[in-house]
């Protein structure tokens, strides 16, 4: 009967294969030392043949490092991470910067390929050269793609394109030396060294991660994406992102990420720096996808991330949109400082925990411009042991007149064993701004289970489409082909979760 | 052929159904009346197999095919549609999306290709004419906003689309105006056909005008008491239930 054999296989996914980006690539890998010491931060900036004020930068954060604790305050536990046994720095064995795709080692191109992954540039049309106007084979825009590998970038696509435009996309290790000026503008302006244990770690040992810069002006004509790969054992990755939108220019970004399945738990602690000027625009999507442990909580990444950006221009505007699948605990409040008068920060989020996962994750708006706006749609759900936090302030300052600000989160719950919390800061110190909270909590009912069953729909596909329906105004946010994608990939993350 | 044997079921520890015995052959269409509390939602239930509807005894099985084994998406599958009372209101679900997932979940399981959102909007826009649903109702919610009487009406496309070979009707009438109610009637009317049976609960006879059964059940305290022909209903209406369940007895 296919039937029941469908149901074995959806228990078999459940409980062994659903994380189907869990395998390892065999490849040479070159590694720092083990553990954490001034050593390894100058190991690894002389790796990168770093100037000397990046050196000193890393080895400021490093010392305020060693000063710092991490933060207690999330609702998440974890066993005491022992930060000297990991290795800060992993890197497949190959000849050093930047190369054409021809010499990528045809075994990560093969990785990428399972990823779904393109770093084939599909060929673009002759003839067609406008900005906004590059449909490749099939008349799917292409989309540039830098692949970071543990600590390296390993390729970066259509980069010639997009030189046209004067668009800069490439690994933050090359644009050290190719582009000192504006990282050493703009690295750090957003999220200091010392900004949090975390970033600070990050700031000390970051290895690669993806530099944008978008000229005055110009609408970037293809999407950008970042897509980090964990592959190495007991490594931790460390990348830095700074993405520059000069006036009046237009950018949509989106990182992916996944890692192997895994026993030990490893750390991944990123920064994330934008930077909008007068009139900008930056679309930044995530779609985390780490591997999230077992069904019994073992293994899995902690993603204890930075993300912020400063809307530093009159009327730039960045939205935030992440999707938070993986991990076993995610840590991260992508935030927006609204410096810039009738500047807009928007931040749409979804994130799942199954079986023994953990989130702590929201947002914070700064208002500090005059008729600054801000949204917040965070959307939570939460199945098996998993625990869900939405964490999020919103600070008007005196001189933000007429701000506004409006806040709706909402949790789901599937299951009895699973926990939904909400703590929203709201400081308006402003008599002029307004500031809007929403918050409802609900269960999917049996009645709507039952009335998707009854039309032939499998539970698991049941308990997709109304999450799918849950989340919706958040996934519409995101560019429409990896809104397909964010969708399987709620659907795979709640498998198993009901019944 | 539908065919229901002494069919007994618990809700929470009661009896709800007493032991039920009802053939509907293929092509026919059976009314089941009755007064309130007397198992007529149970039994819908039972068939389509919710949780917490526990069977105790009896069979019931479709074109030989053993219902009771199934899961509910499995007897869908077979062929049977729940036509629910109460609509249920899925929040951001497009209807269309809600439509077109349950469609293609039916035809994979008959071995018919899945049809694309083109395809599928042709077939859809058709049926709602036929059912003079306005084409918006395609893109708003499941249910969510609908009036009483487009619910109903978006029962009867999810019906018109699925074909099934048994459809139940569970008080389909209940809360509609005499138009909205004859356009049910149409709907439920243009799928009559040798491979199409249907089971219609109803209180009053004023459905089945407009759908005249083939037979009429009346069910008192979790047993059927008595059937017989379109008549039935007319004499249910015209002395209650009181007076043809005593004779009954």
């Amino acid at each position: 009967m296919p039937a029941v054999e469908e149901t074995l296989d959806t228990v078999r996914d459940a409980t062994q294969g659903a994380y189907k980006w869990g395998f390892e690539t065999d490849i040479e890998m070159e590694f720092a030392p083990k553990g954490l010491n001034e050593n390894i931060v100058r190991f690894i900036s002389a790796k990168k043949g770093e100037p000397e004020w990046l050196l000193d930068w890393r080895l400021r954060a490093f010392e305020a490092w060693k000063g710092m604790e991490e933060p207690r305050w999330p609702s998440v536990t974890y066993p005491p991470i022992d930060y000297q046994d990991a290795f800060y720095y992993a890197a497949p064995k190959e000849k050093a910067g930047p190369k054409s795709l021809d010499e990528v080692d045809p075994e990560l191109l093969r990785t990428y390929a399972k990823l779904g992954i393109p770093l084939r540039e599909q060929a673009i049309l002759a003839g067609v050269e406008g900005a906004g106007d590059v449909p490749a084979e099939g008349g799917r825009m292409p989309v540039a793609v830098d692949a970071v590998f543990d600590s390296v970038s390993v390729a970066t696509t259509y980069r010639e394109r997009l030189e046209k435009d004067g668009i800069i996309f490439c690994p933050i290790s090359e644009a050290v030396h190719k582009h000192p000026e504006l990282v050493r503008k703009y690295l750090g302006s957003v999220v200091p060294h010392t900004d949090n244990f975390f970033a600070a770690l990050n700031s000390a040992v970051f290895t690669d991660g993806s530099f944008v810069y978008i000229p005055k002006g110009v609408r970037c004509p293809m999407e950008l994406s970042t897509y980090f790969r964990i592959n190495a054992k007991s490594t931790g990755q460390f990348e830095r992102t700074l993405i520059i939108a000069d006036e009046g220019s237009t950018v949509s970004y989106l990182e992916g990420c996944t890692a192997p399945q895994r026993d030990e738990n490893q750390l991944h602690a990123a920064v994330v720096e934008l930077v909008a000027m007068d009139d900008a625009s930056i679309k930044y999507s995530t779609v985390q996808n780490w591997y999230p442990g077992d069904e019994n909580g073992v293994g899995g990444i902690y993603n204890f991330v930075t993300k912020r950006a400063a809307c530093r221009g009159k009327r730039s505007k960045v939205s935030w949109t992440q999707v938070e699948t993986g991990s076993a605990i995610t840590w991260k409040y992508p935030s927006c400082i609204l410096q810039g008068d009738e500047s807009v920060g928007e931040f749409y989020s979804v994130a799942i925990t199954n079986n023994h996962q953990q989130a702590d994750t929201g947002t914070k708006m700064i208002h500090l411009g005059k008729g600054t706006r801000s949204t917040i749609v965070s959307k939570g759900i939460s199945a098996g042991h998993g625990q869900n936090t939405y964490r999020g302030l919103v600070r008007i300052s005196p001189k933000a007149t007429g701000a506004r600000n409006f806040t709706q989160c909402d949790s789901l719950l599937i299951g009895d064993l699973c926990g939904a919390h909400t703590v929203p800061y709201i400081e308006n110190r402003c008599m002029t701004a307004k500031t809007e909270h929403e918050a409802t909590t609900s269960r999917i009912a049996e009645d709507q289970l039952f009335y998707c069953r009854q039309r032939g729909l499998s539970q698991e596909d049941a308990v997709g489409l109304i999450v799918n329906g849950f989340c919706r105004e958040v996934l519409k946010e995101l560019p429409m082909e990896f809104a397909v994608e964010a969708q399987k990939l709620l659907q795979i993350s709640l498998e198993g979760s009901v019944g | 052929m539908l065919r229901i044997e002494n069919l007994t079921a618990v809700i929470d520890g009661k009896e709800i159904l007493k032991g039920i015995t009802l053939e509907v052959p293929d092509g026919e269409v059976h009314a089941i009346m009755g007064p309130n509390g007397a198992g007529k939602s149970t039994l819908s239930y039972a068939l389509a197999g919710r949780e917490g509807y526990e069977i105790t005894g009896g069979s019931v099985t479709l074109n030989g095919q053993d219902l009771l084994e199934m899961e509910p998406e499995e007897r869908a599958a077979a062929g049977l549609f729940l036509a629910f009372q109460y609509p249920v209101e899925l929040p951001g679900v497009g209807n269309a999306n809600f439509l077109r997932t349950a469609l293609n979940a039916i035809r994979r399981t008959r071995g018919e290709g899945e049809l694309d959102a083109m395809q599928f909007l042709k077939v859809a826009r058709a049926r709602m004419k036929e059912l003079s649903m306005p084409e918006d109702m395609l893109k708003r919610g499941v249910n969510v906003g609908f009036s009483g009487g487009e619910k109903k009406r978006n029962e009867v496309l999810q019906m018109a689309l699925l074909q099934p070979k048994v459809a139940i009707m569970d008080e389909t009438d209940s809360g509609l105006d005499i138009d909205a109610l004859r356009i049910v009637a149409d709907g439920v009317n243009a799928l009559r056909g040798p491979g199409f049976s249907a089971l219609v609960i109803t209180h009053y006879q004023r459905l089945l005008n407009h759908i005249v059964p083939d037979r009429v059940h009346v069910l008192a305290d979790g047993r059927i008491v008595t059937s017989g022909g379109p008549e039935l209903a007319h004499r249910l209406e015209a002395e209650g239930y009181a007076g043809v369940l005593d004779e009954a007895a």
